[in-house]
Formats: C-alpha cells, structure tokens, sequence
C-alpha cells in the first residue's frame, strides 16, 4: 500500500528525471540549498539536521568555533563525504548527492583549502593552465595546444591576483599569502559558480588580509562566494550575510552585527574569545 | 602536432644528436677498421653496446612513471620480460625442424615433456607480425589491467611499490613451472634466426644494434612528447598534490593508468630487442633484484630528466661488466656503495649535476638553487 502511495506522489522527483550535464539553474532560487543533512563519524555527530541556503552571487561567511563542522560542510558539498541523510541541491537541477568529485567540480563549485596548496614544481602560469576549465580528458589534454584566448584568460586571471610579474617563477617559491591568491586564481580559471573559500587569511599579514579582502570582495556578484574564516576581524571587513554553526547546525543567521549580539552566540563562540 | 614538439626543444636536439654521432662511431669503428687494429669495435662489443641501450630504454621507461608521475615500480622487469618472452617465442617457432629433436612445430623443451601439441596461446606466434603486435600488447594489458585496479583503489605510494614488487615475482614464480609451457627455468634459447636474417652473424648483430638505438630515440621522444604536453604537466600535479588535482576535474586513476600503459610498452619493446642480441629468456629476469636495479640506474643518472636514465643505465651497466669481469663478488658490494654515495651526495643523480654545472656557468652570481620543490622531493 505504502509503494503505491509513494509512486502515485505527484510531489516526487525521479532520479532519472533529472538531467545531469546541463547548466545550472538558478531561476527558481538559491545556487547552493542544503536541507536536513546528518553526516556521523563513529557516532560523533558532525553534521546535525544543517540547512543552508546561499543565493546566486552572495558572498556569505560562516564561522563557528572548533568542530563545529564547518569543514565536513565543505566536504559533503564537494563530493569528498557522503552524508548519512539530507538532500544537497546545486540550482534546482543538480542533485550534488549522485555526483563524484570531478563531476561537481566540473559543474563549477571551486574549492580552496585551508592549507595552500599549489603545485610547486610548476610556474606560477603553468598552474593556473591546469586549472583552466577546458577537456580535462587524458587524450584530449596530451594533444591540448596554448591558444591565444587561454593566454589572455590566465593574464586577465594573474592581473586579478597581482601576481603578473612572478607569472613564470616556480610555485614553490611564493610566500604563503602569494600561494592563497595564487589558489584562488585557479579556482578562478574553473569559472565557478560557487567558491568554497576555506581560512584564506590564516598565517597572512595585515597587508595580506586587505589585499585578500578586496580580491574575495571583488570576486563577489560574478561568482557566489562562501568563506569560511576564524578571523573576526577579517569577516567582519567583508561580510554581508554571517552564517554561525555550533555543533553540527546553523545557530544563528544575519549581518555581523545582528549576530555578534545574539546572546547564543555570545555564549558558545564570541564568549569565549571576549 | 603534441609528437613533434620535441623536435623543438634543445635537450632533445642535443640528446637525438649525442645518440647518433655515438651509434655512427661504433658503426664505422666496427665495419671500417681491420680486426686487431686498436680503434676496431668487435662484434662482442656492439651486442655488448645494444645490450646497453636495451637497459637504456628500460630506465626512460621507468623514469617517466616514477619521475614524473611518482609511481615507483619496482616490477617493470615484469613488463620487460614479458615483451622478451612474445619475442622468444617468435624465435622459437623461427627454429622449425633444426632444433635437436626436429619437431617441425614444438620447441625442444615441449618434445622434451612429451607434449603432443602446440598450446594455444604459442599459436600465431610464427608470424613476425603478430609477435610483435604482442611485444606491445602483452605488456600493456598486464599493466592496464593491474594499473586499472590499483588506481582506481587509490594506492600509491610504498604500497604499489611492494605490490609491484609481488606482481614482478609471482610471474617469475609461474614461470619457473614448466606447466606454463614457457619452459621452465631454462626459458627460450637457441635462437637461429629473426625475419630471416641468422642470429650468429655480425651483420644481424649490428642491425640490431642500430634497431636498438632508433627505438631508444623513438622512446625517448615520445616520452619528451608526454613530458612536455599538457599531460605532463598534469602527471607532475598528480605527483605533487594528487588531492588538487583532483579537485581541478582531472581524473588522476586515467592520467596514470595512461602513463603507466605506455611505460610498460615501452619496457616490453626493451626486452623484445634484448633477447635476440643475449640468445635467451629466462625467468630471472622477472626477479624483483633486476626491477630494483632499474630504479637504481635510474636513481644514479637523475630522476625526472630522461637522459638521466639513459646515462645511469649505461653507466651503470659499463661498471657492471668491468666489475664482474674484475673481481665478480664485490660487484653487489661497489653496486651499493654507489648508490648510497649518489643519495648523499648528488641527490638529483648525474643528471642534477651537469644541470648545476651549467647554471654555474650561464650566471656566475652563484645564487641558490631556487627549485626547492624537487629538492625537497629527492630527500623526501
């Protein structure tokens, strides 16, 4: 009785009715929607029923304090943890819970890592070329030729970073905040929808958080933007719209200032630190 | 065209070039000079000589996975071997009835054990053809298969190593068994002739000689193709940071499994060209000591450069032959100490050395070495 009911569900989406490689669609709403997810290691409850929604270019940060899940977030997005229970929807078209990592990176959500990590045996150029969004099949990309429109996209991409004149230095020798930009870049070179931006500012200087600051500003309204950062003074110089998560869910949602009063707020994370 | 780009480049200019003033000089020295003069290359000597480039193939192959891909094999011998052994049964089938017990169809080893006919998998190996479309395929379906499968599980690093390892000597154990109708540990010999020509004659052994050397420089071009497309590239990121690149949408298991496919055809066509110019297959080629030695010539001439690997192999190879010709049981011995003296000493091989020799004298400022990542990696 109860298999009839669910197949005579007129609300039902079928999984084969949702097409996989097409644009994604933002007409009817946010660009990234997370609902009831629940993701449990060993018993450990990282994620706890988390909804979140994050509409076409916003730049949105998240912040929270120590486990609260801000990086398994990142991972169940991205296609590196699947979730125990929840729906995870890119647009309303792309179920991102039926896609491995290279699809979703494909489809356009950009990952930054919280350690920067760049390739350093390659030039600075030579890695933003591997991260242009082009046929990353292995024929395809042996018998791949430098065009003219690539070398114009990676100068338009290296001036966004302020990295032209180490254009042809090896990686490995940028300083730590050159290796965050230079990260971004290639997440730029993808053409992304979505950014996941995962502490840009740890370990930078003054200089280096403002100049960061402008670049993820500037990245914002093209693309949709998602920082997630411990650094509150650095959130507060960019952020429009704060997302807390305290132990696995959103625990409070708004402007810095809205939030930074929310006396829960006060009590389990900004208490703390004051 | 991504085969040509090589062409362009210096290194491979000079390298293609170095090879066949080298190949010219023993061919003439060889055919020239009277037998007993001083400068006189003996025919000793070219086999001896082609027998080197065989290795010299077999360590680009091995370089082009482990130095730019980071995939230490250590059973490319098994790849080796086995384009050795499509290419022993082709002559083996070439000997027809001159063997001792003249069977027109079986080798001597299946008259030996009773064997009424032919198995099946010796079928089609009298045609030239089909031997030599299985030089190639015998090695690379063994690699694409394994390399599918561990890929795809993600193992890298010491673990595919030492699977490698157990891949490289379960083969030579079922190979030692004369049941797998390879003959047992005495393996393919007595060779007469290949496409026609007679094994036993100085005017074979120097086409095979040169054969060997063309293949070299066909190897090492394709190999500089990979290294300096946009593949190569991506197989360095695979290396470096196999996580990001994943991230960027590359699918790190195919760039491997591809690489990895063309080395082992390329070591597959090595040891098709060694055995004719040795007169045997054996299993102890299958035996991880020779997969480990590759690592080391390779180790020795610089990783990560392909004319490193040409150097180290021959090198090394050169020292062998004097050495156990000298005073054969301190060879393991000399063996090791290199190796331990090359690591502390010149940890990107000799390759690495005639690079800085070079810097020194474009830029006489003498600054560091600003390529840190690769020095990271060598002492890592």
């Amino acid at each position: 009785m109860s298999i009839i009911q669910e197949l005579s569900n007129r609300d039902r989406v079928f999984e084969f009715l949702t097409p996989v490689a097409s644009p994604v669609d933002v007409r009817h709403g946010p660009i990234l929607y997370l609902e009831d997810v629940n993701v449990s290691f060993d018993g450990f409850r990282a994620i706890n029923n988390l909804n979140l929604t994050i509409d076409d270019g916003e730049l949105r940060c998240i912040i929270g304090p120590n486990g609260a899940g801000k990086t398994t977030m990142m991972d169940i997005i991205t296609g590196k943890t699947a979730p125990d229970t929840g729906s995870v929807w890119f647009g309303s078209r792309h179920n991102l819970l039926t896609m491995n990592e290279p699809e979703i990176a494909s489809l356009g959500i950009g990952r930054k890592f919280q350690k920067p990590t760049v390739f350093e045996a390659l030039t600075v150029f030579e890695n933003l070329e591997l991260a242009m969004a082009t046929d990353k099949r292995v024929i395809p990309t042996l018998r791949a030729v430098m065009k003219a429109e690539y070398r114009d996209r990676i100068d338009e991409v290296l001036e966004t970073i302020g990295l032209e004149n180490l254009r042809d230095q090896l990686a490995g020798i940028l300083s730590h905040g050159q290796k965050q930009w230079l990260e971004i870049g290639m997440l730029l070179m993808q053409k992304p929808r979505l950014l996941l931006v995962d502490e840009p500012v740890a370990g930078m200087t003054e200089q280096e958080m403002e100049r960061t600051a402008e670049l993820l500003t500037s990245l914002a309204g093209k693309q949709s933007v998602v920082v997630v950062e411990h650094d509150m003074g650095f959130v507060r110089s960019i952020a429009r719209k704060v997302t807390v998560l305290h132990q696995g869910s959103v625990l409070a949602e708004g402007s810095m200032d809205q939030v930074s009063n929310d006396p829960e707020v006060i009590k389990v994370y900004l208490g703390e630190e004051a | 065209m991504w085969l040509t780009r090589p062409f362009q480049e210096r290194s491979t200019q000079l390298f293609l070039g170095i090879l066949s003033i080298a190949m010219i000089v023993v061919v003439v020295l060889h055919l020239a000079t009277p037998e007993g003069s001083a400068l006189h290359v003996s025919s000793y000597t070219v086999t001896l000589l082609g027998k080197y480039l065989c290795y010299a193939l077999l360590a680009v192959a091995v370089d082009l996975v482990w130095g730019y891909l980071g995939i230490l094999s250590l059973g490319h011998g098994a790849f080796f071997a086995l384009g050795g052994y499509a290419m022993g049964m082709y002559l083996m089938r070439q000997i027809g009835d001159r063997g001792t017990y003249g069977d027109p169809i079986l080798p001597d080893f299946m008259v030996f054990l009773n064997w009424q006919e032919l198995p099946w998998y010796w079928l089609g190996f009298d045609m030239a053809w089909f031997a030599f479309i299985m030089v190639l395929l015998a090695p690379g379906l063994l690699a694409l298969v394994f390399g599918f499968l561990a890929f795809r599980s993600r193992v890298t690093g010491v673990y595919l190593s030492i699977i490698t390892q157990a891949l490289t000597f379960a083969l030579m154990l079922a190979f030692f068994r004369n049941e797998m109708g390879f003959g047992g540990n005495n393996g393919l010999t007595d060779f007469r002739d290949l496409l026609g020509f007679n094994l036993r004659t100085d005017a074979t052994r120097l086409g095979l000689f040169i054969a060997t050397g063309v293949a070299l420089a066909i190897g090492y071009v394709i190999c500089r193709a990979i290294v300096a497309s946009k593949l190569g590239r991506v197989s360095i990121a695979c290396r470096d940071a196999e996580a990001r690149a994943r991230f960027l949408g590359y699918r790190v298991d195919r760039v491997q499994l591809f690489v990895f496919v063309v080395s082992a055809m390329l070591a597959g066509v090595a040891g098709a060209l060694y055995v004719p110019q040795v007169g045997i297959i054996n299993p102890s080629e299958f035996s991880p000591l020779f997969s480990i030695e590759i690592v080391v010539w390779v180790a020795l001439g610089g990783r990560a450069t392909l004319y490193g690997a040409v150097i180290g192999a021959i090198l090394v190879n050169y020292a062998k032959t004097v050495f156990t010709g000298v005073m054969p049981d301190a060879w393991l011995f000399a063996l090791g100490g290199l190796f331990v003296l090359v690591t502390v000493f010149l940890p990107k091989g000799i390759a690495g050395l005639l690079a800085s020799r070079r810097k020194g004298k474009d830029d006489d400022s003498g600054t560091d070495d600003p390529d840190t990542a690769t020095t990271r990696e060598a002492t890592a």
